[in-house]
């Protein structure tokens, strides 16, 4: 079908954009790359009054330091966060869960403001930032505020935004190896999806920090994250407390990794069923990204370079 | 719900319109520039029939409205022959190599496979087959769609062997 009428709008600030959010209200949307919000436009599930184009908003593009973190502007799309150098030695999760996305079309279009915004619950980037505890930034008339990734995503499509908000960028800090511990860091996704761009039926990143001397490595954190298993991107929170401190020696082997993807997805409580697979099978799928994601995430933090993406294709 | 004037280059001919903001590119391409060759089978972003080149990067034109191209370069399926009329590359090796049949998937894979060759000159089997995957043909099983991929590669690195020596 084709999408219905609305009034364009198309501001070279951030501050113009917020402004139009203000004044507009409830009718106007955000429109940055449309991957997401054109299907469901000409689909007929939403329908908005004014839309305010990100074309011309230029400082919502880039990826550069700040302040110790990699911070990515929101109109960034997919396809130059795939290629760039910094987010693949800084971000490597964010990286690899890159080519995931759809398909290359897609994410020459797609932005990962767009991706986060939107919060898709079976998409890769909002899994990753849930993951490795990213920091959201938005713009509104009342300023600038840092919105925590765990109390960002709150539900099927919904996020702790307000109306009249705007996502300018995401910052990752935290996960990179070296620093004073001399930790070793590893990271994984794992997704699998009946076909190559579709949604996740069920996936998992992993973050895991190791220290220690070799073969005495212990796990100093790990991040757990999981999605198409419920209706916002989720943490495994008690296996990742559960893991915490344990010896690297001790979690060797395809069992353990097994019983790990068991006990993440034994906390989940609404895990979704459709025509894609029951609730039941998900949580199947899920235990078995996780293990998988698991297993390559350790290695690579504890020596091995086993680590990256995978898709069960 | 008011127009919007735009300026676009399709195939390097500057066209100057006034659109409505919900006309999507495709549209724009096909109704207003006469530019049939760009199809739409889904009209949502799922089967890549309508794939264009917006300055050179393979997208949907479903997946865009027209006013977001004002000032940049398209080329559509018309815009992949030579100036003589002669056939890319890309084109001759889908004729050769039973990369169509009921021909309508065509420009949406002929546009993406060059853009992907162009940044993937000597690729593996596995980087086409995920190259392809955001095209869906019903016709061919994909086959040929492959074969006609690998014959393009060779035949443009041989090309450019060619040149070098």
């Amino acid at each position: 079908m084709k999408p219905p009428a609305f009034e364009y709008h198309a501001p070279d600030s951030a501050e113009g954009v917020v402004k139009l959010l203000a004044e507009l209200g409830d009718g106007a949307k955000v429109l940055a790359g449309g991957q997401s919000l054109i299907p469901v436009l000409a689909l007929r599930l939403s329908v908005f009054e004014h839309l305010i184009d990100l074309r011309r908003v230029d400082e919502l593009r880039g990826i550069e330091r700040r302040d110790g973190a990699v911070w990515i502007g929101a109109g960034t799309t997919q396809a130059t966060v795939g290629r760039s150098d910094l987010v693949a030695a800084a971000v490597p999760l964010l990286y690899r869960a890159t080519p995931l996305i759809g398909h290359f079309q897609i994410r020459n279009r797609g932005t990962i403001g767009g991706s986060l915004a939107h919060a898709e619950s079976a998409a890769e980037y909002p899994a990753v930032a849930r993951a490795l505890g990213a920091d959201l930034h938005a713009l509104s008339p009342r300023g600038t505020r840092v919105i925590p990734a765990a109390g960002f995503f709150t539900g099927t499509w919904t996020t702790a935004l307000e109306p009249d908000e705007l996502l300018t960028g995401v910052t990752f800090a935290g996960w990179e190896s070296g620093g004073a511990d001399g930790g070793r860091a590893g990271f994984a996704i794992e997704e699998f999806a009946r076909r190559p761009g579709d949604f996740a039926i069920a996936g998992a990143v992993v973050a895991v920090r190791v220290t220690g001397a070799a073969g005495e490595e212990r796990v100093a954190r790990c991040a757990i994250g999981l999605f198409g298993l419920g209706p916002a991107p989720l943490r495994a929170e008690a296996a990742e407390a559960a893991l915490t401190g344990s010896a690297v020696a001790d979690l060797a082997g395809s069992g353990h990794a097994a019983e790990i993807g068991r006990t993440a997805l034994a906390e989940l409580a609404s895990v979704p069923s459709d025509l894609h697979g029951s609730a039941g099978y998900r949580k199947r799928v899920g235990a078995a990204m996780v293990a998988t994601a698991w297993q390559r995430a350790l290695a690579e933090a504890a020596g091995g370079d086993a680590g990256g993406n995978g898709s069960g294709r | 719900m008011s127009d919007v004037s735009i300026e676009v280059s399709v195939n390097g001919r500057t066209r100057r319109a006034s659109v409505p903001p919900r006309l999507t590119l495709a549209d724009f391409l096909r109704e207003r520039c006469q530019l049939t060759g760009t199809h739409l089978g889904c009209e949502h972003g799922v089967c890549g029939a309508c794939t264009v080149l917006l300055d050179g990067q393979a997208i949907r034109s479903c997946l865009m409205f027209a006013v977001q191209a004002d000032g940049t370069e398209i080329v559509t399926v018309e815009g992949m022959a030579g100036p003589d009329g002669g056939l890319s590359a890309v084109q001759h090796a889908f004729r050769e190599h039973h990369g169509l049949q009921c021909g309508f998937c065509t420009p949406g894979f002929v546009v993406s496979v060059s853009a992907f060759l162009r940044d993937h000159p000597d690729p593996t089997d596995e980087q086409i087959r995920d190259a392809l995957s955001g095209n869906i043909c019903r016709c061919t099983g994909y086959q040929g769609i492959l074969a006609a991929v690998r014959a393009a590669a060779s035949a443009s690195s041989t090309d450019s062997t060619g040149s070098a020596s």
